[in-house]
């Protein structure tokens, strides 16, 4: 018998396709916030940061624990953020005042807080299924507006109905608001010696600014936005687990990179935006790839590195070529003006 | 307004690289003094420097500024007192931030940074009214990134930088010496004009002998980490290049017979 072979899985269809989509544009909402940590620590202090992959599970078991203890899980958020912002203090701290190079640091916190985290939960996995966390609790803060009923009726034609729309509008305001936050704590004066640290440190050094407390204040706040949302995925799929922080940085950088490459970095303002598009656009080609037939869920990290070195190397080969273009445009051109004296040359002769 | 007291420093102790960097300096400027420096490569000119701004440390010796001790106060704390532009026209600005983003973090280089906004309307204008002082055309440019400037229009701006919160002591550190002649030239007239303006007390190194004897009311020649020769308004007055060299062979020559004298 021969077996049918598909580009999409069946089961899944193209008709869920919307609601695939859907899915990914709510956790890349969420994703967002990581990624800007991940743009404070990589692009503003120009410091990659590998806590991260550490510190996201740090915030995730963190609001998990404080929950399942009963605890109000916007309070056990916020407690998650404080823990994040003291991991990156210690990466900033290791760094700045041990002399230990920016990656190992950032390495050395990773795998230290491995076990960390272990000891927060313990054991490797907190489910949170049956608790109430934030996103129940916006959930029915949500319903209570009664919005879902408006925006189900406007789009009933197209016959596409999520459960509802409240995580989804709740969580881009959300990244939307920490995004304004970014943007004028960066044009304050700290803020602008924190971007200097990164830019130019014998200057900003020169300008009486202390770069080892610029970097660990940096590194602090780039690892409390990743704790929150680690903390806020936790809530969102249900569970805490000492795994989810696997390649997270890569996913940010991923983020990062795509959205700078396609929505612009000029401003501060542009690239905090086109940080969050990045972080949507990157849920939605991961779930797009995933319903390629032969890939599998455990395929999601290779993706990840692929697009990132795609994103990486794409654009300088795009650049090359435009440059080579030019010079072949350029060198045409002297060429005729050359042959032109060629000729006169002959005739004269 | 700034005094060294005999002043040590030596690197590679104790292995076969030593080397004495600084050997029983002492120098005092009195306020408003511009003290042109010049010297050999290895002379000790940039240590001195360093030594000054906080980037290194002295063995042996102290180091005041407008009365104060300040030989262990750490580098970033002491640039409150410090105006400094480099050689390397990249260093002093940062390349990625508008030119009112400089500014506005020179600005700051006095007092403590909090939340407050960066570049207000205020300090915007105040800002304008210092670029124009430069007649670059700069103050139209508030919102251009520094990357983008030249090197003679970066190394203006960081003069400006430096000099606009009037520090206690500016410290330049051959700082037309990567630019080209034009350019130089641009730069050393802004800085005799801001230096005056400001009655800054001020520290110049240079490779140029002429911008030393151009510039400033206090000029020293220093070789193998020693002050070897000063010279006030006066001596500097009638002085010339050639006049300097040949003190500095005859200087030379005579430590060298003298060095002969031990050696026989």
């Amino acid at each position: 018998m021969q077996k049918t072979t598909y580009i999409f899985k069946p089961s899944e269809g193209m008709r869920t396709m919307p609601t695939a989509i859907f899915g990914s544009i709510e956790a890349g909402a969420i994703y967002a916030l990581m990624a800007l940590g991940v743009y404070l620590s990589f692009r503003i202090l120009d410091f990659p940061d590998l806590t991260v992959d550490g510190s996201f599970v740090t915030g995730a078991a963190v609001s998990a624990v404080l929950i399942v203890g009963g605890t109000d899980p916007f309070i056990a958020t916020l407690a998650a953020i404080f823990s994040g912002f003291a991991a990156g203090c210690m990466t900033g701290l290791l760094h700045t005042k041990g002399k230990i190079n920016p990656l190992l640091s950032g390495i050395l916190m990773m795998i230290a807080l491995y076990s960390i985290n272990l000891r927060i939960m313990g054991k490797s996995n907190v489910p949170l299924l049956a608790e109430e966390t934030v996103m129940t609790k916006l959930t029915a803060f949500w319903q209570s507006l009664g919005l879902d009923e408006m925006l189900q009726t406007v789009l009933s034609a197209t016959g596409f109905v999520p459960k509802t729309w409240g995580i989804l509008i709740l969580m881009l305001i959300l990244a939307f608001i920490v995004k304004v936050n970014i943007d004028l704590f960066l044009k304050t004066d700290i803020g602008l010696a924190i971007r200097a640290t990164g830019n130019n440190e014998t200057m900003i050094r020169s300008f009486s600014a202390d770069t080892d407390l610029l970097k660990i204040i940096g590194l602090g706040l780039s690892n409390a936005l990743v704790a929150f949302s680690g903390a806020l995925v936790a809530q969102y799929n249900g569970f805490s687990d000492v795994g989810m922080g696997i390649g997270m940085i890569v996913i940010g950088l991923a983020s990062v990179i795509i959205g700078e490459a396609i929505f612009g970095a000029k401003t501060i303002v542009r690239a905090t935006l086109a940080v969050i598009g990045g972080a949507i656009l990157y849920r939605i080609i991961v779930t797009a790839a995933l319903r390629v037939e032969f890939l599998e869920a455990g395929d999601m990290k290779l993706i990840t590195a692929l697009i990132v070195v795609c994103a990486l190397i794409i654009p300088k080969i795009l650049e090359k070529q435009r440059e080579r273009q030019r010079k072949k445009r350029r060198a045409v051109q002297k060429a005729y003006e050359g042959g032109e004296q060629l000729a006169v040359i002959k005739t004269d002769s | 307004m700034l005094l060294l007291k005999q002043i040590h420093k030596v690197f590679n102790e104790g292995t076969p690289d030593e080397k004495v960097a600084l050997k029983n300096m002492e120098l005092y400027l009195k306020p408003g003094d511009f003290m042109t420096v010049i010297g050999s490569n290895g002379a000790g000119k940039s240590t001195l420097m360093n030594l000054i701004s906080g980037k290194m440390i002295p063995d042996l010796g102290e180091v005041l500024i407008d009365g104060k001790d300040v030989t262990m106060v750490k580098e970033h704390k002491r640039s409150r007192l410090i105006g400094r532009v480099f050689q390397d026209p990249m260093a002093g600005t940062a390349p990625a931030m508008t030119i009112e983003e400089n500014l506005a973090i020179a600005f700051s280089r006095t007092s403590s940074r909090g939340f407050k906004k960066g570049v207000t309307k205020m300090r915007r204008s105040f800002f304008q009214e210092k670029l124009e002082t430069l007649h670059l055309g700069l103050e139209n440019r508030l919102q251009a990134k520094v990357g983008l400037l030249s090197g003679g229009e970066r190394q203006a701006l960081s003069l400006l930088m430096a000099t606009f919160t009037e520090p206690k002591i500016l410290l330049l550190d051959e700082h037309t010496a990567a630019l080209d002649p034009a350019r130089a030239e641009l730069i050393t007239a802004l800085t005799k004009e801001i230096v005056k303006t400001y009655q800054l007390t001020t520290l110049m190194v240079t490779h140029n002998m002429q911008q030393a004897l151009d510039l400033g009311n206090r000029l020293i020649m220093m070789d193998k980490g020693q002050l070897i020769f000063q010279a006030n308004d006066e001596q500097k007055q009638c002085l010339t290049v050639e006049k300097l060299l040949e003190e500095f062979q005859r200087i030379r020559g005579e430590k060298m017979n003298s060095d002969k004298a031990v050696l026989i």
